[in-house]
């Protein structure tokens, strides 16, 4: 099966197009991605036409579409849903969404228990814990990581991946490993199962994991009518 | 050449709109749908528009308001000619998800895509209503977000100057404020025409901003008029008289519509144009259409107003906006556009 995965839950841009075959990892034949917060909107069309090209594929040859849906900071997360949803009606292919840190997890591969915490700005994480065989056990969350710090010892992770462990790895005290971003094939692997039984997807629902920044008027009005 | 449809997506503020336009080989244009999701009812316990519950609802409407307008259209997407939608001026988050979807739809259905001005689409949905515009006319664009004279030359296409804007709230900001302090619900056009319609709009003689002699001519100011009403309610308050509701309500609105009809036509007779559209969401205001009628007529202005579904922000102002731009055989812009929040309304397209 050919599938399209992109991701902007992250500062990198990403889209790749991805084969996947029942009993084999997936194979990644082409990929863009750019580290660039705030180029998401511009780029990420680009990279999956791109990346389509490169692979010597078309929009039509597409049969799914895989989509981080975060967690990640609010404005460039969308740039990806409302891509693969559009794309996914336009081309009438079904879009799995899964969670970022999922695929994250998957690149890492390090058969250990592993925490994977993205940066979600504001001093605070993005995280969630998967057991030695990448199964997620705990999250995802937002949390500063003063107070992530003092669930490890029950968490029993050792070991501690992307962006936000690099940030407060001295607060955190795990060992670093290297996947920062999810890779195409990551983002495939977390959805594989269901794309391969052709399952019916879940909804297209961000994990904002915060509520939108808005505060009630509280000035009592002037006048009350009669 | 045979008829093209162009479909419009809007996202710049609190409506998710939607609309397809059939354009004929002659130029006309044909109105096939116009469907918006509104997350007005979420933002009005805040009293204005949250950026953020804003982004979050384009979000989740963009793909149901798209197969609302097909439906409603009995087109397929594969049928589409071309896709516009508004790349700026408004909320950079909402902004961004509906050109990220139209950039998708763009790139897999292989059309061409028009990044385009929200201010230019308020006076393109007139042309749905009225048909094409004369050569020169003058536009003022008054809503929730908007206090604009603009001047356009030449079609949409070619030339849109802002000969005068606010220089501080939008008119519909002024509305919101007030309603506010009335204790009347937001947004606050709707509920202080109403009331209004029971009071004397000359029962107080609040300020018209900008009036004077060495003003700027064709600038507006609402911030001034808010404090004043604010002040004669408080002080009305403090000396234990009753609000007379009706004649606050009246007396505002008499304000904000003279000044923007009394500036528009001002404008008009200045630049020797004789059409004046008023579009946006404040254009349906009952006292603002009336007196601009009144005065139009008065100096051999032609006027036009689409109706309030057209004024206020939709799809079908986009697309009709985008048809302008095919027909006059303008570029696409491209794949790796930007949203631009302050968009000024001089740059029609983004290329
Ligand atoms: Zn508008």
């Amino acid at each position: 099966m050919l599938v399209l995965a992109v991701d902007t839950a992250t500062p990198a841009v990403t889209a790749g197009v991805v084969e996947l075959a029942p009993d084999s990892p997936p194979r990644l034949l082409a990929k863009r991605v750019t580290l660039n917060a705030k180029a998401h909107g511009e780029l990420l069309t680009p990279h999956i036409s791109d990346s389509l090209e490169e692979a010597g594929h078309t929009f039509a040859d597409l049969d799914a579409i895989v989509v981080g849906a975060g967690p990640g900071p609010f404005t460039g997360l969308r740039v990806g849903l409302a891509t693969a949803a559009a794309l996914g009606q336009a081309l009438n292919r079904p879009v799995y969404p899964v969670a970022t840190t999922d695929a994250i997890a998957r690149d890492a591969a390090s058969g250990h228990p592993l925490l994977v915490a993205t940066d979600a700005r504001r001093k605070e994480v993005y995280w969630a814990a998967y057991d030695a065989a990448g199964r997620r056990t705990d999250g995802p969350h937002v949390e500063r990581p003063q107070d992530l710090a003092e669930k490890l010892p029950a968490l029993g992770v050792h070991h501690a991946t992307g962006e936000g462990a690099e940030i407060y790895q001295e607060i955190l005290g795990l060992e670093l490993l290297g996947a920062k971003h999810p890779t195409p094939e990551g983002l495939v692997a977390a959805a594989a199962a269901e794309v391969l039984a052709k399952a019916r997807p879940a909804a297209l629902t961000p994990l904002y994991l915060r509520r939108p920044d808005a505060v009630e008027p509280t000035g009592r009005k002037r006048v009350t009518r009669a | 050449m045979s008829d093209r449809l162009i479909l419009g997506i809007e996202s710049s503020c609190d409506e998710t709109g939607v609309g397809i336009v059939r354009l004929g080989e002659d130029g006309s244009l044909e109105l096939l749908a116009d469907e918006v999701a509104s997350s007005v009812e979420e933002h009005a316990r805040f009293g204005g528009v949250v950026p953020e519950v804003a982004s979050r609802a384009h979000l989740e409407a963009m793909v149901p308001t798209m197969r609302r307008a097909l439906d409603a259209s009995g087109a397929e997407l594969s049928q589409i000619h071309s896709i516009a939608v508004t790349a700026g001026p408004g909320l950079a988050g909402a902004l961004l998800v509906g050109v990220s979807a139209a950039k998708a739809y763009a790139a897999a259905l292989g059309k061409p895509l028009y990044g385009v001005n929200h201010l230019a689409g308020h006076v393109a949905a007139d042309t749905l209503q009225h048909g094409a515009l004369p050569n020169r006319c003058l536009a003022l664009l008054v809503s929730g977000g908007h206090s604009q004279l603009l001047l356009v030359e030449g079609g949409l296409a070619n030339s849109i100057t802002e000969i005068g804007s606010t220089v501080d709230d939008a008119a519909g900001e002024a509305y919101d404020k007030v309603a506010r302090l009335l204790d009347l619900p937001y947004p606050g056009g709707p509920p202080i025409d109403k009331l209004a319609k029971q009071g004397n709009g000359c029962a107080i003689a609040f300020p018209r901003g900008l009036t004077g002699p060495r003003d700027a001519k064709y600038d507006f100011s609402f911030s001034g008029l808010k404090t004043s009403v604010a002040r004669w309610v408080e002080r009305a308050e403090r000396a234990g008289e009753e609000i007379p509701l009706a004649d606050v309500a009246a007396s505002f609105q008499e304000a904000v519509a003279d000044v923007l009809t009394a500036k528009a036509i001002r404008a008009a007779k200045d630049l020797k144009v004789d059409t004046l559209v008023i579009s946006g969401g404040v254009a349906a205001n009952s006292r603002l259409s009336g007196l601009a009628a009144e005065r139009c007529a008065e100096a051999g202005i032609e006027l036009r107003v689409p109706r309030p579904r057209l004024c206020t922000d939709n799809g079908a102002m986009i697309a009709a906006l985008g048809a302008h731009l095919v027909a006059a055989g303008a570029k696409p812009s491209p794949m790796d556009l930007s949203t631009t929040p302050g968009l000024p309304v001089g740059t029609v397209q983004i290329l």
